[in-house]
């Protein structure tokens, strides 16, 4: 699907717009992020949240930033993932589901087919509402460009505190031992 | 008579007659990264991990015996870079799902890339398919995270005197096999007490039953990074 884009608005002493999304992931990611705690209090004067399920605003804008948890296992989750890379200027693979897969990638050496017939033995649903499954699931970077990765299953509060302020502030994040963690 | 030194990113290190660059800049408190070698087993080089440069050419580490006046270069921009790639690589071969491995945060592979800054893989997965072999009544070999370091081949060899692992195949189909008519590690005469059992630096060679033994966040490397002292091979 192609999305036509219209420029990014000038940039001015404004608030950083950030949209966050989960694809194929359990919201582990999203529920570590408010783990920040407090933080948030302090985060909220820098940025504002355009789409996310915090706000639960359905299409993305042109945002700053764009956080996504989760890979890749259906249609839907591309044609996502494809908007916030054209409506964001910064885009980040939030845990190891965006990044490798995690675990819903560990179906793809097994045959989708088979797959859903044992798990709805009575008739696979065939709703066209529901996306079409891949079949393989992917990370992220696999379809479009990744400005950044945050790795953990979730990524901790504090590697999500880390990696916000110094982007805010402008540095290339770094995630030092402890705070950088695959699992 | 002072020891003989080479210099590894420009600090003296001494070295006694048949050390490689690797086994001295241990002994001396310097990390080279690793992957194959450890202290107990002679050197494999398959890694590539501990490429340094000498004298301005690369070598790896672990099998360039220690001469007077050798110029090392270890941390540099160029090689971090380097083996960071390395290690993308092997996660992208194998199936490295760190959140569900109960070697995650005691797996040498996993500190590595955090030691050289790895947040993500980079190149595209491989996905590849590799059943486990649950057939051992204490031990579990997972496949899907075999780096081919062959540590458990040399362990079982010159230890054990065993002979229960090779490597086998080419190119991309290079795989670890186990030495049994059936090909089953249940059919071996392998032990939870072997030194094969213990030595996997990654999580292949798992002891049933010890799930989460040591809880998340309280082990090896979540504790230390890879390059302190006691803590860079693989127990």
């Amino acid at each position: 699907m192609t999305t036509t884009l219209t420029p990014y608005p000038a940039h001015g002493p404004r608030k950083l717009k950030v949209a966050t999304v989960s694809l194929a992931g359990c919201f582990g990611c999203h529920m570590s992020f408010l783990d920040i705690d407090e933080r948030l209090l302090e985060l909220i004067e820098h940025i504002e949240f355009d789409r996310s399920p915090l706000t639960d605003i359905k299409t993305v804008g042109h945002c700053d930033l764009g956080l996504i948890e989760g890979g890749l296992c259906n249609a839907e989750n591309v044609q996502v993932l494809r908007e916030f890379r054209a409506h964001c200027k910064t885009l980040v693979a939030v845990g190891a589901c965006a990044i490798n897969g995690g675990l819903p990638a560990q179906r793809n050496h097994l045959d989708l087919g088979r797959l859903l017939t044992d798990v709805y033995p009575q008739g696979v649903p065939n709703d066209p509402e529901l996306p079409l499954l891949l079949n393989h699931v992917h990370p992220i970077h696999e379809v479009v460009h990744v400005d950044y990765f945050l790795p953990g299953c979730p990524p901790s509060a504090d590697a999500f505190w880390s990696f916000l302020t110094d982007l805010m502030a402008g540095r290339t994040p770094h995630l030092g031992h402890g705070l950088i963690h695959y699992d | 008579m002072s020891e003989p030194c080479f210099t590894l990113d420009g600090e003296d290190v001494p070295f006694v007659p048949g050390d490689t660059l690797l086994q001295a800049a241990r002994r001396a408190g310097h990390y080279i990264p690793h992957l194959c070698w450890h202290p107990d087993f002679r050197a494999h080089g398959s890694c590539r991990i501990c490429t340094v440069r000498v004298n301005g050419r690369m070598a790896a580490a672990c099998a360039v015996q220690a001469s007077e006046g050798l110029a090392v270069e270890n941390h540099t921009e160029e090689l971090d870079a380097q083996r960071k790639t390395l290690l993308q690589m092997l996660f992208i071969e194998g199936n490295h799902f760190c959140p569900s491995c109960e070697k995650s945060g005691n797996c040498l592979l996993q500190a590595t890339a955090y030691q050289m800054g790895m947040e993500g893989p980079h190149f595209e997965e491989f996905y590849p398919d590799r059943p486990v072999d649950a057939s051992h009544p204490d031990i579990l070999l997972d496949f899907n995270r075999c780096i081919l370091c062959e540590l458990c081949v040399r362990a079982s060899h010159e230890i054990d005197g065993k002979n229960v692992f090779a490597i086998a195949g080419h190119g991309i189909g290079t795989h670890l096999v186990v030495n049994s008519d059936s090909g089953q590690l249940g059919d071996t005469d392998m032990a939870l007490t072997d030194r094969a059992a213990g030595i996997c630096p990654v999580g292949v060679i798992l002891p049933k039953r010890r799930g989460f033994v040591i809880p998340i966040g309280e082990r090896r490397y979540d504790q230390d990074s890879v390059a302190e002292p006691g803590r860079q091979e693989a127990s």
